[in-house]
């Protein structure tokens, strides 16, 4: 089954066609509206006419989070606020967030690519699609949202949380589809195995996940779990939300919506674009975005691309899943975390830059993060009483600015590891690469 | 009067007490006296020197953290009671005491009673007014 046919078995030609005319069309539109780039374009000499092959992308400069957030907050939109019909943002909380703006046809667009992820997994206008992404600034929410209006599935907007009131809800609504992240996933089949029910007899048919890392082998825990097929769902705010990309019942990379994003490699430390199937940075660009078009969008996220035809009929693209960052983010809990966040709370804390290493586990289901920061003399206190409350304060600070609970544990000083040049602040032991 | 003592952080783990007295040793600083305050994870070893100047320097250099505190040393009795006595005139006069710790002195019958308070004069100012020794510094660390 496929929601749009016509353009999911497209011929790569007619494909190539398609993307041409789209890009052409958004170059020109962003050049010609948002001054962001009608600056960076004119100052690094490549005009819209420049562009007359799909490889004419490479001339144009790429954008960053950093430049987005620049143009805090709609100083990257085409279209004047009278067209913008929401508005959401991303959940990095480093400085200001990135926000994204959707007229109607965004809206539109956004659930095109969500309908036709949840095609690909099987869910239709018969089923009950339990959504446990929250709903909010967060595109997770509401983008699965209006996919299941496009393809008519009843949806239950859950949102995250309360576990066993929605494990009563899959029993009582007889939910038939489940949308979640995967370690949020893994901790509703234990809190049901714990009550006494088994998931696998829930009649789940199929399961969405996505919005944090994740390996085949966690796969094939949810899959074990609920005894249904787990499919993965990768896209990111900045480009409009989940959809991006979405695995088809080959579960063999997940097909990048081309008519509506055009996808490259790159090299993330030559910025040289790769070829098929070379390892290197997933770079974007919104080929059908009428409020906020992003264009050579670096998402810093690791990945390769296959253009080859998929056993499912479709020619689009395939991505594999995401294996890591070119930067030092972490998600943890579905949340994006950089290191510089915690350096800015440890700042706050202590008016001192101390050492500090942040280690990421998953001793269970669930993710855990202990912070750990040298003892200098700005910090040590001749009590205990002291050292405790410095303690709960460099955790207090770190919570409010990531949203996150951390353990902090003060080591002595200059136990950490020192790295020669760039310091390495992350130790990741879940085993996600 | 005061007594100079060391602070040292230490993290709660096997073998973390070893390795500052192992500097104090070749130093050659000699360990007056010590008690140490901690939790499941970390802890504050201090101690009294005979030297605390030259302690501070070598475990510095051994990139221990060290904060120098001032306390201040009584002379009690050292027998039943002796502590109980000095502790009542503190409380009596309203005197919230961080911490404090003992060790028998080599003088017959004395002990020395270790005390530290945020606001030290006013502690000494007490205990002066209500004849309690105060042990010159210098003869703690000469002990």
């Amino acid at each position: 089954m496929m929601w749009n046919e016509e353009i999911e078995t497209m011929s790569r030609q007619d494909l190539e066609e398609l993307q041409l005319k789209k890009l052409q069309s958004t170059v020109k539109r962003a050049f010609d509206k948002i001054p962001y780039y009608n600056k960076k374009y004119s100052e690094a000499e490549v005009f819209p006419e420049d562009i007359e092959t799909l490889k004419d992308i490479e001339k144009l400069p790429f954008i960053t989070k950093d430049d987005l957030r620049e143009s805090y907050p709609f100083g990257l939109f085409a279209v004047d606020i009278s067209e913008i019909k929401e508005l959401h943002s991303s959940s990095g909380t480093t400085g200001k967030p990135v926000v994204s703006g959707y007229t109607e046809k965004d809206l539109d667009t956004w659930a095109e690519t969500i309908a036709r992820g949840l095609t690909m997994m099987g869910i239709g206008k018969d089923d009950i699609l339990q959504n446990t992404h929250g709903y909010g600034m967060f595109t997770g929410g509401f983008g699965v949202h209006y996919g299941s209006h496009k393809v008519g599935a009843a949806i239950i907007p859950i949102s995250t949380g309360q576990t066993r009131r929605q494990i009563e809800i899959m029993q009582d609504f007889g939910t038939t589809g489940l949308i979640f992240t995967p370690s949020y996933g893994i901790h509703i089949g234990e809190v049901a195995l714990e009550d006494g029910i088994n998931p696998k007899d829930l009649g789940i048919k199929a399961i969405g996940f996505g919005a944090e890392m994740w390996t085949e082998e966690i796969r094939q825990r949810v899959e074990e779990i609920f005894g249904a097929k787990a499919y993965n769902i990768y896209g990111l705010t900045e480009l409009t939300g989940p959809g991006v990309g979405v695995e088809c019942e080959a579960q063999n990379g997940l097909h990048i919506a081309e008519d509506i994003y055009y996808p490259e490699i790159i090299d993330p430390d030559t910025q040289e674009v790769l070829g098929e199937n070379q390892k290197g940075e997933l770079v974007l660009t919104n080929l059908e975005r009428e409020g906020m078009p992003v264009i050579r969008f670096r998402t810093k996220d690791l990945t390769k691309i296959t253009y080859e035809k998929c056993e499912c009929g479709r020619t689009h693209a395939r991505m594999s899943r995401i294996t890591g960052r070119s930067d030092d983010m972490i998600k943890v809990k579905g949340v994006a975390i950089f290191p510089s966040q915690i350096e800015k709370a440890l700042l706050r804390a202590g008016d001192v830059e101390p050492h500090y290493l942040i280690i990421v586990t998953r001793p269970g289901t669930l993710d855990e993060i202990e912070v750990k920061v040298e003892v200098s003399q700005d910090i040590f206190f001749d009590g205990v009483k002291e050292m405790v409350s410095v303690q709960k304060k460099i955790a207090k600070s770190i919570e409010n600015e990531t949203g996150i609970r951390v353990k902090v544990t003060l080591v002595e000083p200059k136990t950490l590891p020192r790295f020669e040049g760039k310091a390495k602040r992350v130790i990741d032991e879940r085993n996600l690469h | 009067m005061k007594i100079k003592q060391l602070s040292i952080f230490l993290q709660n783990k096997m073998g973390s007490l070893a390795k500052p007295l192992e500097v104090l040793t070749v130093a050659d600083v000699n360990i007056r006296a010590m008690c140490m305050a901690d939790t499941s994870e970390f802890g504050i070893l201090r101690l009294v020197v005979d030297d605390p100047e030259k302690g501070k320097e070598a475990l510095e250099q051994n990139n221990f953290l060290v904060k120098m505190t001032e306390i201040i040393g009584v002379e009690m009795n050292d027998a039943p009671g002796g502590l109980t006595s000095v502790l009542n005139i503190i409380k009596d006069n309203n005197i919230d005491l961080e911490y404090l710790y003992a060790f028998s002195h080599d003088k017959s019958e004395k002990a020395i009673l270790l005390l530290h308070a945020d606001d030290i004069d006013n502690l000494i100012d007490v205990l002066t007014k209500n004849n309690i020794t105060i042990v010159e510094s210098e003869e703690v660390y000469n002990l």
